[in-house]
């Protein structure tokens, strides 16, 4: 079984280049502007969407990523709500995979069948749920895999070896590289480790490594994408939507626009350097 | 609903998995996966050693001043005309709470694992007291994160915990209360993992915290129990906690939970009242859910979103609760009555009034159940309530609600 996250990652191989995952934040700041910004992302040059899921307690982002997640409740994102954004997006673009990245509680009221189901009806490839280690696989991972998503499991620093095989065993899509030990947003990641890490994973799978964290331009995703097979940015572009607006909360620039133009610029690092 | 069948025995969990039932689990991100494995391994060695538990064993008693009496409430027995109402004085241990049998354990745990760097979560600023006197104790940096609105309404404990050589770091995100006090401190370790310690107050969090704070903890119970029996020949009839995350509770009830002749109550606060959200109550109110590494009741909205609550008590504003007490709820073992602000104020005031002692209004909430559960018993029968904690910190609060001139 392959899904859109496999081809996508198969084609980009035959490209000879490292993938550009953007994360932004559903329902940031209102649906609408969040689906045209979701829209904007493909032509930018987005390979991979993560289509962020609000929480009330986000315990492991940053301030960044807190605030639009605080934002999108405030306007009345729930998770029905992004489903529907993903079904939204699929009307135009049934090529560019779309993985949901949050946490565990609102899926688990939600219902586990009911999202799976609901999820894989609107088009969504994989999941990243942050407060389910390996350990509390049965929960959701597996059942996200019988239904036919990837599930994408994080592998951060303090993952040694012995542990490595364990977090590695039921992800699917790519894996996750966290750069660092820390909230989202917090660091620019030092490329050395990176590469040594990103070696270290890939002697125990063959699944590509997307590496985020940190990541803020142009520059730091060429370095990222030396690397890597892939480069995550996550906190800028939800700090681009941020910056679209002033201290009362009025427009000032269009976010869909603003972030079209940062992606653009990350996706001509990403690809300015040629897989060896 | 088919009720759930009675277990051999109440004093058996967590499994391997650190589940109670559904509830409990490790629900962390994978940063911390390893090191709350490697907490675990640590702790199951340390538990039984002879060594560790002497070491722990005279702290308690030359630091803390353990074992800490069981009162009999005379005169508010007498007033209330019922039951015969013993208070567990853990308000008179050093640090004025329960709070400091925990802190102890953990910070030879913390020493015994090379750790050189203390964190902890406040709500009313007790653990966040005894987690700088240990700290300071034991000669290692500690940082409280506490909630906006608790550091401006636990002043007091503030101060102490500044001149005990904490950094006191308050959290605006939220409603600037545990909850969110718990987040900050999760986003500090999951930072800062090679040196770092993060000591929870509460018997919640990622397995094996709430085992390991319930043990720690236990020494209320099993001494209540043997002083029990040293005064009054026999084993109480009802026994009552407050719950807010749940340590004092779990700590006094464990010992008791196969002693199936026991009665046993958890008073959760019930704020302004259950119709509305300003309240705690998130065994009687809310729904099973996952957050800060476990899966417990909490109070949250159909979105999964979470809730924040209301007390006047801090140290019990919190929209959930240990993960071993909603298994004791679901199971029926025990029984969750909420308790209003306004009852517990009263309950404050007459206790003071009548026995001399100024509670915590935490342990105001347990005692203001124990006024409405004495008066239904006999004169023959008895009960033991946890007073958790002294009240000089709440005196403010208190002052303010009865509209004296602070």
């Amino acid at each position: 079984m392959t899904t859109r996250i496999d081809r996508r990652f198969a084609r980009l191989k035959e490209e000879n280049r490292p993938a550009l995952v953007t994360y932004f934040m559903g329902g940031d700041p209102d649906y609408e502007t969040s689906l045209s910004i979701m829209k904007a992302l493909p032509a930018a040059g987005s390979d991979v969407i993560e289509l962020g899921m609000p929480f009330s307690d986000p315990m492991a982002d940053g301030p960044a990523i807190q605030a639009a997640g605080l934002r999108a409740l405030k306007s009345g994102q729930t998770l029905a709500k992004t489903l529907q954004m993903a079904r939204d997006f699929r009307e135009g673009d049934d090529d560019t995979p779309i993985v949901m990245m949050g946490y565990y509680n609102p899926i688990y009221i939600y219902g586990v069948e009911r999202f799976l189901s609901d999820a894989k009806e609107a088009g969504i490839d994989g999941l990243i749920i942050v407060d389910l280690p390996p350990e509390m696989d049965q929960e959701l991972c597996v059942p996200a895999i019988k239904a036919g998503l990837n599930f994408i499991r994080l592998a951060t620093p303090t993952t040694d070896e012995e542990r490595l095989p364990k977090v590695l065993e039921n992800t699917s899509g790519f894996v996750y590289y966290v750069s660092m030990t820390g909230v989202t947003g917090s660091a620019l990641p030092d490329t050395n480790n990176v590469s040594a890490a990103v070696s270290r994973i890939k002697e125990h799978t063959d699944l590509p490594i997307c590496v985020g964290f940190g990541v803020k331009t142009a520059r730091q995703a060429k370095a990222i994408g030396e690397a890597a097979d892939g480069v995550v940015v996550g906190s800028a572009i939800v700090a681009a939507i941020a910056q679209c607006y002033d201290d009362n909360g009025k427009r000032i620039e269009d976010p869909a626009e603003a972030v079209a133009t940062l992606v653009k610029g990350l996706a001509d690092g990403v690809r300015s350097r040629q897989m060896a | 609903m088919t009720a759930p069948m009675e277990p051999n025995s109440f004093r058996i969990g967590p499994d391997d998995e650190g589940m109670y039932g559904i509830f409990g689990g490790r629900f962390v991100a994978e940063t911390l996966m390893p090191l709350i494995l490697d907490l675990e391994k640590h702790w199951n060695a340390a538990k039984d050693e002879p060594a560790f538990r002497a070491e722990l064993d005279h702290l308690g008693r030359h630091y803390t001043g353990r074992p800490s009496p069981l009162y009999f409430a005379e005169r508010l027995t007498e007033h209330l005309g019922g039951a015969k109402i013993y208070f567990k004085r853990e308000d008179l241990n050093h640090t004025g709470s329960h709070k400091i049998n925990n802190c102890l354990g953990q910070i030879l745990l913390a020493k015994r694992m090379g750790k050189t760097r203390i964190i902890a979560e406040t709500g009313a600023g007790q653990h966040g007291v005894a987690s700088a006197t240990v700290a300071a104790r034991f000669g290692l940096p500690c940082i409280v994160y506490m909630g906006a609105t608790d550091v401006e309404r636990q002043k007091p404990n503030v101060f102490r915990m500044n001149l005990l050589g904490a950094e006191v770091k308050p959290v605006s995100s939220g409603h600037g209360t545990l909850k969110d006090a718990m987040n900050e401190a999760l986003r500090d370790w999951v930072t800062n993992v090679e040196d770092t310690y993060y000591l929870i107050g509460t018997a919640a969090g990622p397995h094996p915290y709430p085992e390991l704070v319930r043990d720690l903890q236990s020494v209320i119970g099993t001494e209540a129990r043997e002083q029990i029996q040293e005064l009054e020949g026999r084993l109480p009839d009802a026994i009552v906690a407050a719950v807010g995350g749940g340590s004092n509770a779990i700590g006094l009830f464990h010992p008791f939970l196969d002693d199936r002749q026991v009665a046993i109550h958890g008073v959760e606060a019930g704020g302004h009242g259950l119709a509305g959200d300003e309240h705690c109550a998130s065994m009687t109110a809310g729904r099973p859910g996952v957050l800060h590494g476990n899966r417990t009741y909490l109070l949250q909205n159909d979105d999964g979103q979470i809730l924040d609550g209301h007390s006047v008590s801090a140290g019990l504003d919190y929209p959930g609760v240990g993960p071993e007490h909603s298994w004791l709820k679901d199971s029926g073992r025990v029984i969750y009555s909420p308790i209003l602000d306004e009852e517990a104020i009263e309950a404050f005031q007459m206790t003071t009034r009548l026995e001399g002692i100024i509670p915590a209004l935490e342990s105001a909430h347990a005692i203001a159940h124990a006024i409405k559960l004495a008066p239904t018993m006999g004169r023959d029968q008895i009960m033991i309530v946890n007073f958790s904690g002294r009240g000089d910190k709440d005196v403010h609060t208190v002052g303010k609600m009865l509209g004296m001139e602070m």
